[in-house]
């Protein structure tokens, strides 16, 4: 064994699978407010976020990983964002970005859900109002640790 | 100014903070005012806007925003048209007869500040969920509500409905 001079990768199928999850990350096209514009922006040539492998946003939840809850959520859109959730294959992962989503934020009243936790199980907050592109960039790569982190089988 | 009082009959000139010309309306008969301004060039309803004064009485006031665009020689000119409306019972003549952007503009009323508005071809919410109680602009509405997300809500058509909405497209398809 001592004289093989091609190089050799060794790993587990877990960690490969893991890792091919991790680096293609298709968000669901999901804009709720002034977030999504930091989103776009995120995902335009200037922040660029291709370079994550987060880049392919879909227009149709069926073909999605992640959802990026960007914005307020209503309580009339409730229902809407947990179907659309529903609707996403397994394995599926949830940011909510900026203080609106997470926590309510500045609308503090009777229409806005005060954290959309109550709708969706969130794998990653990103905080700030609106939080920057590099914010939310840094809020994928927790992300992608974190799937790093699971088990693909079991 | 003066010359739109004689105009319409039933009309009250009011002060306003702002210069604008404004004048308050009866409530009665809301409709046929609403008919001769519309004949006098003011021909655009830009919005109706609900005041809740709670605790005074009348306790609701509407501002109907009118505009006339001018033209052929006559310079353009907006109006405010005021109407009260009693807390107890808070009904208007609706004025989507006589200009069709106040169905909306009247729907958001009624959706906000449950005032009723008679004759109106299609009075039910237009922003809030249809299930929703009470009136949230009124001010002893609560500002936040503590009740769990309706996460679930059924789907809004019936069979036949869809099946007809298919069809509907598929003949529009193939004339």
């Amino acid at each position: 064994m001592a004289d093989i001079e091609i190089p050799v990768l060794t790993t587990t199928v877990d960690k490969m699978v893991q890792w091919a999850r991790r680096s293609s990350i298709w968000p669901v096209t999901f804009g709720l407010a002034c977030c999504a514009i930091e989103m776009m922006a995120m995902s335009a040539s200037r922040y660029d976020i291709a370079r994550f492998g987060a880049e392919v946003f879909r227009g149709s939840p069926r073909q999605s990983d992640l959802m990026i809850v960007a914005g307020r959520l209503s309580r009339k859109m409730a229902p809407v964002l947990r179907r659309i959730y529903d609707q996403m294959p397994e394995p599926k992962y949830v940011i909510s970005m900026g203080a609106c989503a997470s926590v309510g934020g500045v609308f503090d009243n009777y229409a806005i859900v005060q954290g959309v936790d109550q709708v969706v199980p969130v794998d990653v907050f990103v905080p700030g109002c609106p939080p920057r592109p590099e914010s939310l960039i840094y809020g994928i790569i927790q992300l992608q640790k974190k799937i790093d982190g699971q088990k693909a089988f079991g | 100014m003066s010359t739109l009082t004689d105009l319409v009959p039933g009309l009250e000139e009011a002060a306003a903070a702002d210069g604008m010309p404004t004048v308050y309306a009866r409530l009665e008969g809301l409709a046929e005012t609403g008919r001769a301004l519309r004949d006098a060039g003011f021909v655009v309803l830009l919005d109706a806007v609900p005041v809740d004064l709670l605790a005074a009485e009348p306790r609701f006031e509407i501002s109907y925003l009118l505009l006339n665009p001018g033209g052929n020689g006559t310079p353009p000119a907006r109006l405010r048209l005021k109407v009260r409306v009693p807390g107890a019972d808070p009904r208007v003549p609706t004025l989507s007869g006589v200009w069709s952007s106040a169905n909306w503009a009247e729907r958001e009323a009624y959706d906000f500040y449950g005032i009723i508005f008679d004759g109106h071809p299609d009075l039910r919410r237009i922003l809030m969920p249809d299930d929703w109680e009470g009136f949230p602009m009124r001010k002893d509405y609560p500002v936040q509500i503590k009740e769990p997300v309706k996460t679930y809500s059924p789907m809004q058509i019936t069979a036949e409905e869809f099946v007809a909405n298919i069809d509907a497209a598929r003949d529009r398809v193939n004339r």
